[in-house]
């Protein structure tokens, strides 16, 4: 691997940047793996890369059946944060924020991580008193977040409208300082590259149509459109596609898929400072470093896999965002686009074993799932590894669900009185 | 000529002249003009700078497809608008517009420093460096980068401007007026069929804009078309995506070509549900790939024919053309018939159809073929260009202030693609064209790949001497990705057109590509050697061109953005200085400050007149169901967890509902009217969820029970009455209705009237005083209130708000669902074990309650919180832990749900949900805050008045 | 939007005024407390999910209020058939 620096590029640039090598090569499947991972988002392509950095196993495959990075990795809005309430949620994001901390430098690749701080605002008494609970319970576990008032909340982000006659007025924020943005792309083919590096194979276009269990019910490997790849681990991290691969297992899971929208404006010069949610008015926005606000829009009502959303979605968004920022109104909406979100009953993530030995599976992290990138796949790797859940991932099993251990952060948002 | 207007022909208006600014100078121009024209019209060449390396631009077309003339334009405080295209931005008195991405003048740019180190930047550079060290990617290097990226500067005033909004049906759509659009119409005209004929520019034409052999069968076609009473012709209207069902969106723009601001909407949003869509968009022509290919004054050729027909405009004095297609010859026929001076057209082909290089002949136009451009000289301004014979490899210089680029033709198959339309890749055209429809939509003209333009050669980068690792040769213009950056970009691995749109940025500007894909796709496949089709192509994504947000916002502002639920009484509240609170979508009173009093002085006396004499408080908001029928007993039965077949007519019941998962969803009194009629409450925030899953239930699991549910929250206004004085306030006014101790307990209903209203009184209370909740018809809610208010005077009857009301029900231990409970807690867990029907073999929700986890010890469950310190008023959402001297991150036991100062106990009381709480009366738990841990012990819930003997007078 | 046609009221309408209720056909056992933690769970929570064919409910909550069954192509988006709650699964 080529060592990415300022000196490489200014060395390369000298020779035309004609001998860059190739970030990851383009494998070919080999008959045989110790371990594979469906799905090459960033979180597939992470647990690629703890499975060969942190876990010694490197002799790996990624199938991927489109491009890597294509699915939901490249279709979100990149925010980052660790401010929820329930102990499992926050030591679960929070193991990723502390990933994300030094990231670039581990991968080599800047993933361009910026903490600007994620505020989310309150809109009514009964969302004051939630994140106050939030920020309460963050505080003990350790998770940066603070309570701002209006005033403070504007002076953190100009543009907010904080008018006391406003629809939903802004009672106030909590601030996680250490939440922002990452640039998506880069964070999976930062992954890819240093996960090539250690030996494994990034093997694209390569869509899984089967799962292949022995006798005694074990894997043992997965039929694919370039032909039989054998192993007895095999690690499913496909998102919206996670339940038509669990059915080649013979497995029904608690998954639905929905459309997702999101949408940027045209890139201006630099207005927005951070990123700003907003539950109550269903808003939530911040700058890419090109320039454009980044904007996440709600789900279709439906369960869909055409990545195809539809127009009300996306006018409601913007009537949100331009409740809260008028003064972005003028703005004008370059681009808009959707993903696969699959969605559990608590909306948590399930992150652990299934019941078909040398099977896991990394899903159900609905619109969630970019801020736990390096987390969910560290995690992954760890439980294909040790054939066990690490304590951080062991709530977020499938066994919640018939036991009724839900962990579910929404619901204790709920609407009030 | 003057400048460069052409002396005759265009269809601008020469005897309107219109003055505008653009960069703080005064230009004038005609009207009809766009500022692209004007400019031009008076020798103006350079528009702006690019994205990345601030490399000087000019005007590259003539429409939509601009990438390089972006322009600011300022009508006044808040009507700042960044990033238009010069092209499309139509002139008018006053018009001031701005260049942008430069400083400190765009003539002088410091950023054009970047053009000098490009060599440092190229594609995907960002993710190379700027790591070390750590702490100066946030610090310096980012805000570095943001400074220089972007394009216009952003708003910094709320816009005054209103936006409208509008639904449309109709049999045919079609999209662009040019001539297949317009023939399409004229074809169908005939019928009864409702057709709208919708497209981006002023006036209709299209393409026949710039040719004026057509203009009179424009007119007349136009006429045709304004007569006929079913077509529906929106210009200025672009229709930006297109979504299911025949299902297409299209923004108007109203007033932006008027001098004058106005109050009437800037532009209209139409949301258009077609029978049949008929797509006619035309198709883009396509730059040429070589070196400098981007200076002032390199442009496509047809959109030199435009400025030259359509608005009369010489692009230059000396014009050459670099062709890879016939179109250019046709182009450069018609601008030299114009009286545009035409210096060369050089081709990259070796052969040419012989008519045009005998047209050329006559026009006196010499000709090179098998050359190539490989260099443009001149920064601000082409002033000669490098020809190149491929043959020999003779190079030439050739003095010329324009170079025309004709590298053939992209249908606009954007709107196709949103529909989920498949393509076809078709080689002669080297271009993806409409195959296979998702929906009732077919293509006309150009867009479907029909054109008689001519054909061409299809090329990746012109060929050239120079190394082309040093060159300049872009294709995306305005993101400043050249060849090279592609051809890096699949050195590097990226192998997918999606990988190296997004390693490069190519077709990720505000043009969304439409110059740029196709030659993109080029220079991969060439790169790759792999034919086209085998690297995919990028999904085109809604919208066609960028759409304001207000108009997509629309009419949803402010008030409107949803609206505000307002009871009968609000207006009372209002004018007697009530302070609000938003639950759900009301708007209801938290309480009513005297002069000089804060919200803790005035619930504190509020909660004090309830408890010694007369509080009044409109509780309308509550949602109400009636449910009638012959089974509305076993319905209710089953729905809550309590029994309710053996309630007797004229008695109240506290209901609890869960979710089919166990936990408490919703709850409230009920009150059985007869055998088969009940009045149900529910929460403010709860009454449509609650009416949906009834109706859920009743129509799909037990279609069977005779069951009949209707909302009549707003069919009642309810007035509650709370306080040892309640009764004999109400005695005098109610007629038929014995109110007395025994006629009318506690949880009880009566019908009779108050003050001649029908009414449905219930005896109950939220408060632990004794209390009635008065419902009568809507309209009479006000009125009776004041009615009470006048009679009340005597017992110093007091209007209470929601935060008395908070204070007053959990002094009583009453939970509010939605704050003391969040979604996992069960009736167990809340201390409802009572209102839970042991007997009842199933209701929803019963069976969850069985779970192993829900069945396990040391769930969190509701108890009182009795501070050490008294005068101590917890924080709602503060968390409780057992041991306050652990290290973080600490073991949370549960969390404060509800917490006021109760003024009749002279003291702070709270609710908590903590782990096994209701084993743990009388222990001491800690509440850790900032600067201070809170002892409290923990206690049963209700506070006062515990044996109910204030409820049963 | 997609237009849906509305079984009860037999006219097609726009999104809008529905409401999406989920997989079809998840019957509500009869005697709920006979069902195993795993039979609860399967009622509760586990749903097809399919890429393809998919028995959904909608309600036409802005119109006649009425649930109803459909099937729709989750790929396509496009309906096969939507039919009155109550009849056998298409």
């Amino acid at each position: 691997m080529t060592r990415f620096s300022a000196f490489s590029l200014f060395a390369k640039a000298l020779g035309g940047h004609q001998d860059w090598p190739e970030q990851w090569p383009d494998a070919a499947p080999k008959p045989a793996y110790d371990a594979i991972i469906v799905g090459g988002g960033g979180h597939g392509l992470g647990a690629a890369y703890y499975l060969a950095k942190k876990y010694g196993i490197t002799n790996v495959a990624v199938l991927e059946k489109g491009w890597i990075g294509g699915g939901n990795t490249g279709r979100n809005t990149t925010i980052i944060r660790s401010n929820y309430l329930y102990d499992e949620s926050a030591h679960l994001y929070d193991h990723a924020v502390k990933l994300w901390d030094g990231l670039s430098q581990e991968l080599n690749y800047n993933v361009m991580y910026s903490k600007r701080g994620v505020m989310m605002l309150a809109h009514n008494v009964h969302d004051v008193q939630s994140l106050q609970r939030h920020i309460n319970a963050n505080r003990l576990n350790g998770v940066d977040n603070e309570w701002l008032t209006p005033e403070q909340a504007k002076a953190y982000c100009p543009p907010l409208n904080i008018s006391p006659d406003a629809r939903h007025p802004v009672l106030g924020a909590a601030l996680q300082r250490r939440g922002g943005t990452a640039r998506h792309d880069s964070v999976a083919w930062g992954y890819a590259r240093a996960a090539a590096a250690l030996g494994v194979d990034i093997i694209q276009n390569c869509a899984v149509t089967g799962i292949r269990s022995g006798a005694d019910g074990a894997v043992e490997g997965v039929e694919t459109t370039r032909g039989y790849i054998a192993s007895k681990r095999v690690g499913v991290s496909a998102a919206g596609n996670t339940s038509v691969v669990m059915q080649m297992a013979g497995l029904d899971f608690p998954l639905e898929s929905y459309p997702l929208q999101a949408l940027v404006s045209e890139p201006i010069k630099p207005t927005f400072p951070c990123v700003v949610m907003s539950n109550t008015v269903h808003a939530y926005m911040s700058q890419s470093d090109k320039g454009e606000l980044v904007i996440g829009a709600g789900t279709d009502q439906y369960v869909s896999y055409s990545q195809r959303g539809a127009l009300h979605i996306v006018e409601h968004t913007l009537a949100a965002i331009c409740e809260i920022f008028p003064i972005y109104r003028r703005m004008r909406m370059l681009r808009t686009w959707g993903g696969i979100v699959d969605v559990t009953p608590d909306r948590s993530p399930i992150l652990g074993k299934t019941p078909v030995k040398g099977l896991y599976v990394n899903c159900g992290w609905g619109t969630g799932g970019f801020k736990a990138t390096p987390g969910a796949g560290d995690l992954l790797a760890y439980t294909m590894a040790k054939d066990e859940p690490h304590p951080i991932n062991a709530p977020f099993n499938l066994d919640r669900f018939r036991n009724g251990r839900l962990i579910d952060e929404a619901a204790a948002a709920a609407v009030a009185h | 000529m003057s400048g460069f207007r052409l002396e005759t022909g265009g269809r601008v208006d020469r005897g309107q002249s219109v003055q505008f600014s653009f960069d703080g100078k005064t230009y004038q121009g005609f009207a009809g003009d766009t500022l692209a024209s004007a400019l031009l019209a008076n020798g103006v060449t350079l528009f702006g700078r690019s994205f990345k390396y601030h490399r000087p631009r000019g005007v590259m077309a003539a429409g939509s497809e601009e990438p390089n003339a972006l322009i600011s334009v300022d009508r006044g405080a808040g009507r700042f608008t960044p990033n238009l295209r010069a092209t499309n931005v139509e002139i008018h008195a006053g018009l001031n517009a701005f260049s942008q991405n430069r400083w400190p003048s765009l003539k002088r740019d410091f950023g054009a420093i970047n053009d000098r180190l490009g060599m440092f930047f190229p594609a995907g550079f960002y993710n190379k460096t700027f790591m070390w060290p750590r702490s100066f990617w946030e610090k310096l290097y980012e805000p570095a980068i943001r400074k220089m990226a972007g394009l216009g500067d952003a708003p910094t005033a709320e816009d005054p401007d209103t936006y409208a909004s509008t639904y449309a049906h109709c049999d045919l759509l079609i999209v662009g007026a040019g001539p297949a659009g317009i023939d399409t119409a004229l074809e169908v005209m005939g019928s009864n069929k409702r057709i709208f004929l919708i497209d981006e520019q002023d006036e209709l034409g299209g393409g026949a804009l710039a040719d004026p052999s057509l203009w009179p069968w424009l007119e007349r076609s136009r006429k045709a078309l304004i007569d006929a009473p079913n077509v529906t012709i929106l210009a200025r209207t672009t229709a930006f995506g297109y979504y299911h069902d025949n299902f297409i969106g299209a923004v108007q723009r109203l007033t932006d070509h008027s001098p004058d601001n106005s109050d009437s909407p800037r532009e209209k949003l139409w949301r258009i549900r077609a029978g049949e869509v008929v797509l006619a968009q035309g198709a883009i022509e396509r730059p040429l790939v070589f070196d400098g290919n981007d200076t002032p004054g390199v442009m496509l050729s047809s959109a030199a024919k435009v400025f030259a027909n359509r608005y009369g405009v010489a692009v230059g004095r000396s014009v050459a053309l670099m062709a890879a297609h016939d179109s250019g010859w046709h182009d450069v026929f018609a601008l030299a018939k114009a009286g545009v001076g035409i210096k060369a057209i050089i081709d990259v082909r070796k052969d040419v159809d012989s008519a045009l290089t005998q047209e050329a002949d006559r026009l006196d136009i010499k000709v090179y073929l098998n050359h190539s451009v490989t260099g443009v000289n001149g920064r601000h301004q082409v002033t000669s260009i490098q020809i190149c014979n491929n043959g020999d490899n003779l190079s030439a210089r050739m003095d010329c202030d324009t170079l025309l680029m004709a590298g053939g033709w992209t249908p606009s198959v954007h709107l196709w693609s949103h529909s989920k339309g498949s393509l076809a890749w078709r080689d002669d055209i080297g271009a993806y064209v409409p195959d296979q429809p998702n929906e009732n939509v077919r293509c006309a003209g150009a867009c479907s790949g029909d054109w008689d333009f001519g054909s061409g050669a299809i090329i990746d980068v012109l060929p050239t001497l120079k190394d082309q690792s040093r060159i300049k040769a872009f294709v995306d213009f305005q993101n400043d990705v050249t060849a090279k950056d592609i051809k890096l970009a699949v050195r590097e691995g990226f192998r997918s057109i999606e990988h190296i749109k997004r390693y490069t940025t190519n077709g990720m500007a505000t043009d969304q590509g439409k110059t740029s894909n196709l030659n993109g796709l080029q220079i991969a496949s060439t790169a790759l050697a792999k034919p086209v089709t085998d690297i995919g192509l990028t999904s085109f994504r809604p919208p066609y061109t960028p759409q304001t947000f207000g108009a997509l916002a629309g009419h949803a502002k402010g008030a409107l953005f949803q609206p505000t639920r307002t009871t009968n009484i609000d207006g009372w509240a209002d004018e007697n200085g009530a302070v609000f609170e938003l639950v759900a979508q009301w708007r209801r009173a938290r309480y009513f400050p005297k002069m000089g009093e804060d919200m803790h002085a005035a619930v504190n006396r509020e909660c004090v007149a309830v408890r010694s004499s007369l509080g009044i408080f409109d509780a309308s908001t509550l949602g109400k169901i009636e449910v009638v029928g012959p089974d509305a007993a076993e319905f209710l039965n089953r729905m809550y967890t309590n029994p309710w077949k053996a309630l007797e007519p004229g008695r109240c019941r506290y209901g609890l509902l869960l979710k089919e998962d166990g936990f408490i969803t919703d709850d409230g009194v009920s009150a059985r009217l007869a055998p088969d009629r009940f009045h149900l409450t529910t929460t403010t925030g709860g009454a449509a969820r609650v009416l949906n899953m009834m109706e859920d239930y009743l129509q799909t699991e037990w279609p069977d029970l005779d069951v009949w549910l209707t909302s009549t929250t707003e069919q009642y206004a309810v007035i509650a009455l709370q306080g040892p004085n309640a009764r004999k306030l109400l005695e005098p006014l109610v007629d038929g209705i014995d109110l007395s101790a025994d006629a009318f307990p506690h949880m009880a209903i009566r019908e009779g009237t108050i003050c001649g209203i029908p009414t449905r009184l219930f005896r109950v209370s939220f408060t632990g005083e004794l209390g009635f909740e008065i419902n009568v018809p809507t309209a009479y809610g006000r009125a009776l209130w004041e009615r009470l208010m006048a009679e009340g005077a005597r017992y110093n009857i007091t209007p209470y708000g929601t935060e008395a009301m908070h204070v007053l029900r959990a002094e009583k231990g009453f939970i509010i669902v939605g704050q003391d409970t969040d979604g996992t807690v069960t009736p167990f867990d809340a201390g409802l074990d009572w209102a839970v029907g042991k007997k009842k073999p199933d209701f929803v929700g019963k069976r969850s309650m069985a779970r192993p986890d829900i069945v396990a010890s040391g769930r969190k469950q509701l108890v009182g919180l009795l501070t050490d310190d008294p005068n101590v008023v917890l924080e709602e959402g503060a968390q409780i832990v057992a041991d306050p001297r652990q290290p973080i991150p600490m073991t949370m036991i549960g969390h404060v749900t509800s917490s006021y100062w109760s003024e009749a106990l002279g003291r702070s009381i709270a609710l908590a949900l903590v782990a096994g709480g209701q084993g743990m009366m009388g222990d001491t738990l800690y509440i850790p805050m900032p600067g201070k841990t809170h002892e409290a012990k923990v206690s049963g819930m209700v506070f006062y008045d515990a044996e109910g003997a204030r409820l049963h007078v | 939007m997609i237009l849906i046609h509305c079984p009860y009221c037999d006219e097609k309408r726009p999104e809008i005024e529905f409401a999406n209720a989920g997989q079809a056909h998840v019957a509500r056992p009869l005697d709920p407390s006979s069902q195993s933690d795993e039979e609860w769970e399967a009622y509760l929570f586990i749903r097809a999910n399919p890429r393809g064919r998919h028995h959904e409910r909608w309600r036409h909550v802005h119109g006649c209020g009425r649930f109803f069954n459909a099937v729709r192509d989750t790929v396509t988006d496009k309906f096969e058939t939507t039919y009155k709650a109550g009849e056998p699964r298409r």
